[in-house]
């Protein structure tokens, strides 16, 4: 049975690992590097990094950079950021991602998520959904790292993009990200309802009980998780086991027979 | 110990090539025969459509190459499309011969009756079928990363090492004399596939 994965977010901004509240006022919290490795020791299923420079300015990601951190990355690599085309693709893919994320730019050309699957295959193709709950209590798709609305409701962009080929959905509140008050339970069974392609709950995450909320009320099949593990002592491998405790399928350490 | 990884751009060798070095060997990428010559054992990572990866091989002249190596004493390790590859036919896209190291088709799995969503990705457990060194230290049960759609059938089916389960059975490690591959992704598997990678090094040639 397929285990549900329990996945460090890592920002990556200029030189550094940050991490913020709402998409916004980023602290730094350490180096890319030696967290890769930290996490490799602590059992993680797999990572995100996502370079918020290279999605905020245009940019491109350092595929230098990124190549040292996916030759120490000994789990599953998604790497996001800036992602505008198939050949952005291509270059992250070759540098040593597993997954590339895909997010703003599929809401101008959405056919870049189609064309993604068929060069690369799904399983390649992480479609990256950032929402803001409204004043009305609407919820509302969001590009370009939070700052502009799409008009999108996330249920029915998260539908479009599985018909595209999108072979998951990272799915994140906005309004929850960093403040460590759960993740939006009611934002992430709207969109688990409506697909069947796994969808990863971000945003929000203070404690194991949290990542439980996400699978067993949210229908999540992963929880992506940062300040939980950059700003308290709580580790992937105990969340691993707060699930397992509650009767979910998770992978646990490899111990040698 | 010089291990060679077969590269012909339908793989990302980065990852294969750091748990080489991590488990005290020297990776030397080979990129034409050529380059097998020093090297003490073979790894054929790949990932994609069979057909394109035999092609890929053919053109390098690996399909030639490697079953050479084989007959010389040198332990292959096929990972992903790579295990696939070894086995003498794939019904993808009409049909391909394959490099026939170990005997067997490889087939959708919906042609096998899996009605489970596809690819199927992720960490998943796999079933020991038979002992072999390259499975020592790996307790059933074990987790793997595995990402795809296509699975090897073996024609003997003592050449199936282990097994996994997604809607159907499906082999998870096969293995015949000095040529073995597995399914999932040891180079992403964490120190589970550490383990498989350092027993494949540690293979007495037959």
């Amino acid at each position: 049975m397929l285990k549900i994965r329990v996945i460090p977010t890592l920002l990556w901004k200029d030189l550094g690992l940050v991490k913020g509240v709402g998409f916004n006022s980023w602290r730094r919290v350490g180096a890319v590097l030696p967290s890769i490795k930290v996490y490799n020791r602590r059992e993680v299923d797999e990572m995100i990094l996502v370079d918020i420079t290279a999605s905020a300015e245009q940019g491109a990601v350092d595929h230098e950079a990124l190549n040292d951190f996916a030759d120490e990355c000994f789990v599953p690599l998604t790497v996001g950021g800036g992602v505008r085309g198939i050949e952005d693709m291509r270059k992250l893919l070759r540098a040593g991602a597993d997954k590339v994320s895909v997010n703003s730019a599929a809401y101008g050309d959405s056919a870049i998520v189609s064309k993604g699957a068929a060069e690369f295959g799904t399983q390649c193709i992480v479609a990256s959904i950032d929402v803001r709950r409204l004043e009305d209590g609407r919820l509302e798709c969001f590009s370009h790292s939070g700052t502009r609305p799409t008009g999108r409701r996330p249920d029915d962009w998260a539908m479009e993009l599985e018909r595209l080929g999108a072979g998951e959905i990272l799915l994140t509140s906005i309004d929850r990200d960093g403040t460590m008050q759960g993740y939006d339970l009611d934002l992430i069974s709207s969109v688990t309802r409506k697909v069947r392609i796994p969808v990863i709950a971000s945003g929000g995450c203070g404690h194991y009980g949290h990542m439980l909320e996400a699978v067993r009320d949210g229908g999540a099949s992963a929880v992506a998780a940062a300040s939980i593990f950059h700003f308290t002592e709580q580790t992937p491998k105990e969340a691993k086991l707060a699930l397992a405790a509650a009767g979910y399928p998770v992978r646990m350490g490899f111990v040698e027979a | 110990m010089k291990v060679a990884v077969v590269d012909t751009d339908i793989a990302n060798i980065g990852s294969v090539c750091r748990v080489l070095v991590e488990l005290g060997a020297e990776p030397v990428v080979a990129r034409n025969p050529v380059d097998l010559r020093d090297a003490s054992r073979i790894i054929l990572p790949g990932v994609g459509s069979f057909s394109a990866g035999m092609a890929s091989l053919r053109k390098a002249g690996f399909d030639e190459a490697l079953p050479v190596a084989v007959e010389n004493g040198k332990p292959v390790f096929g990972i992903c499309l790579g295990m696939q590859l070894l086995a003498g036919h794939g019904t993808e896209a009409g049909g391909a011969k394959g490099l026939g190291l170990i005997s067997g088709t490889v087939r959708h799995l919906e042609e096998s009756g899996c009605k489970e969503r596809l690819p199927h990705m992720g960490w998943n457990e796999v079933s020991i079928v038979r002992p072999s060194p390259i499975v020592a230290g790996i307790p059933n049960g074990t987790d793997f990363y595995f990402v795809h759609s296509y699975a090897f059938q073996a024609n003997n089916p003592g050449d199936v090492i282990a097994t996994c389960q997604h809607g159907v059975p499906f082999a998870a490690i096969v293995g015949s004399g000095n040529v073995h591959g597995a399914q999932f992704h040891p180079e992403k598997s964490a120190q589970a596939g550490f383990r498989v990678l350092g027993n494949f090094l540690e293979l007495k040639p037959c």
